[in-house]
């Protein structure tokens, strides 16, 4: 599958939108300061230390100071974007990331690295599957999981404007551009990748390329499938979930926990709205030693896999 | 003024804030008095002769931050907010009532004057870092000081904090902590001993004072001392329900709360 290879034609590590977008900002707003965790190359920050070296905040191992500091400089004015893996500024910082940021509501962006199963290999310790089911809930907190380069930049300047608690979910598995036109960015809203009545297909992440690719294969047979690249998971498009029910079935596909994540947001949305068939694509819980690729086709996040799911969502839809 | 004397001022909001404490608690028969006390004359100090703030101004850039780490104890942080004219006296009737803004632990949003929200242990220190690199980085000239619990001190994100602290040499943060000896359930030191606290904050970089924090007079000499070229730890030696005879250093009170007969026998220990 190509999705995973660096070397792709027109794939784009979404990492070096996001190191851009933030120099640019950082270069005219003296207020930006970046905090990691021993995190400066994985964040693809060196360059913007080299530019603005007291403006890198490093406090080592350490993710619950990390977090905690972040809060602190967003009360002495500062706009903070803390950045590390995100299996660690979530799992390992969790209360301060709950009560530090989201509670006290301070205008912070944590900046989720490598998500998902970026990691693959390495395993569960690595992978960052269960963010969304952990951040979804906490007040405040938008969750943000841009799709491509395009929406990483977009993305970074809206939370640099937007005043309050930002997750950025990135990857650093290359994804293709989005072909969308007259695109723009709005925080809560879901684009529309494809249009089609027959079922929608709710894709975030990594997996919006792919859900766009499987609409066009179920399209060839005559399935017409609406994609929606599904960015902001929390708050939720809840105008785009009414239509996206209205089509009377649903496929979720996220690189992340079927549990509690986007398909768990959707299936609660749609059971309290209009119940419809819901099928998540996504990843049951911890998960077999394997490459990005192998996991990612071993779990149905491909053209195919999410073809088959639609199928499944279709025969429920009767 | 002369340090000293701001100690009559000093031991009369103490007073009041201690008496204004166990009211709020006798009332809503809830809240952590022991801790309350051991802490009192620490926020007395502060509020009365350390902290530069405008209540008025809760926002502006160069006040000096309090960050209660210890956030269980809002019986003394909210007599020392009302005390320093945050707001005004007949909102602490409403202390943890439905939808009142004086929760059981602060929340910044509910209330000015509060820096950060507290009550899950640990967190008011790295918070209280951060907010001394925005100084740092900026070059501003206000000063940070955040309180923590003794046994606070077993969380191990205050050791995040302090090696960073020490690392940055950040000299406007003065950590102090309420060292009186007992968590919820029984002394520090037969919980998870913390001796020796002095030693381990050197090692961390701070210059560490040791003073009693009942004691006014010591605590403006080593609180509102300038600051140095390394962060500062000052371990304030306190009695866990200190002003209140059947309190002092019993464990129980930690979230005790009295009776009418104990109130009214506070009360008038409380002169």
């Amino acid at each position: 599958m190509a999705h995973a290879a660096p070397t792709a034609a027109g794939f784009q590590d979404c990492r070096n939108s996001w190191v851009k977008t933030l120099e640019d900002l950082a270069e005219t707003d003296p207020r930006i300061v970046a905090v990691v965790n021993d995190s400066v190359g994985s964040s693809k920050l060196n360059s913007f230390q080299k530019r603005f070296p007291e403006r890198v905040i490093n406090v080592g191992i350490a993710e619950q100071v990390m977090v905690g500091v972040g809060a602190g400089l967003a009360n002495g004015g500062r706009i903070p974007f803390v950045s590390a893996a995100s299996c660690f500024i979530t799992g390992r910082a969790l209360e301060q990331v709950k009560a530090d940021i989201a509670y006290a509501n301070f205008n912070v962006k944590l900046v989720g690295q490598s998500s998902g199963i970026a990691y693959g290999e390495l395993g569960a310790t690595h992978h960052s599957i269960e963010d969304f089911a952990w951040l979804r809930p906490l007040t405040n907190l938008s969750v943000i999981v841009p799709a491509d380069a395009w929406e990483t930049a977009e993305a970074v300047k809206w939370a640099a404007a937007h005043e309050g608690p930002v997750y950025l979910r990135l990857s650093r598995m290359p994804v293709p551009d989005l072909d969308i036109p007259n695109r723009t960015f709005r925080p809560g809203r879901a684009q529309v990748v494809r249009d089609g009545g027959d079922l929608t297909i709710i894709a975030c992440g990594t997996t919006v390329h792919l859900a766009a690719a499987a609409a066009d294969a179920l399209k060839a047979t005559g399935i017409a499938a609406r994609v929606l690249n599904f960015s902001t998971i929390n708050p939720l498009d809840e105008d785009a979930l009414h239509a996206a029910a209205a089509t009377g079935a649903i496929v979720t596909v996220e690189e992340a926990s079927v549990r509690g994540g986007l398909g768990g947001a959707v299936a609660e949305f749609t059971a309290g709205h209009r119940p419809v068939p819901v099928e998540r694509v996504g990843f049951p819980g911890f998960l077999p030693t394997g490459s990005v690729d192998w996991l990612f086709k071993e779990y149905g996040l491909s053209p195919e896999g999410i073809s088959a799911a639609a199928h499944r969502a279709l025969l429920r839809k009767g | 003024m002369l340090t000293n004397d701001k100690v009559p001022l000093i031991r009369e909001k103490a007073l009041w804030m201690r008496r204004t404490a166990f009211t709020m608690v006798h009332r809503a028969q809830l809240g952590h008095p022991g801790g309350d006390f051991s802490a009192m004359d620490i926020l007395a100090t502060l509020y009365f002769g350390v902290l530069n703030y405008d209540p008025k101004r809760p926002d502006w850039a160069g006040r000096d931050r309090f960050v209660m780490s210890k956030g269980h104890a809002t019986g003394a942080l909210y007599s020392a907010l009302c005390a320093a004219g945050y707001f005004p006296e007949d909102w602490l009737s409403s202390y943890m009532q439905p939808k009142s803004l004086l929760n059981g632990h602060p929340n910044r949003n509910y209330l000015a004057g509060v820096e950060t929200n507290t009550g899950p242990l640990g967190h008011g220190f790295p918070v209280a870092t951060g907010i001394a690199i925005a100084c740092q980085i900026t070059g501003a000239t206000y000063r940070t000081f955040v309180l923590t619990g003794d046994g606070e001190q077993q969380e191990g994100s205050n050791w995040e904090a302090a090696m960073v602290c020490g690392h940055r040499k950040l000299a406007n943060l003065t950590l102090i902590i309420d060292r009186n000896r007992l968590q919820q359930g029984a002394g520090t030191e037969e919980t998870s001993g913390l001796d020796p606290l002095d030693d381990k904050y050197r090692a961390f970089g701070f210059d560490v004072a040791e003073v009693d924090g009942h004691d006014p007079a010591a605590l403006l000499a080593v609180l509102g001392a300038a600051p140095g070229t390394r962060p500062r730890c000052v371990i304030a030696n306190t009695i866990k329900g200190k002003g209140v005879s059947f309190m002092e250093n019993v464990a129980s009170w930690h979230h005790g709360v009295p009776n009418d007969a104990q109130y009214a026998q506070a009360m008038k220990e409380l002169v």
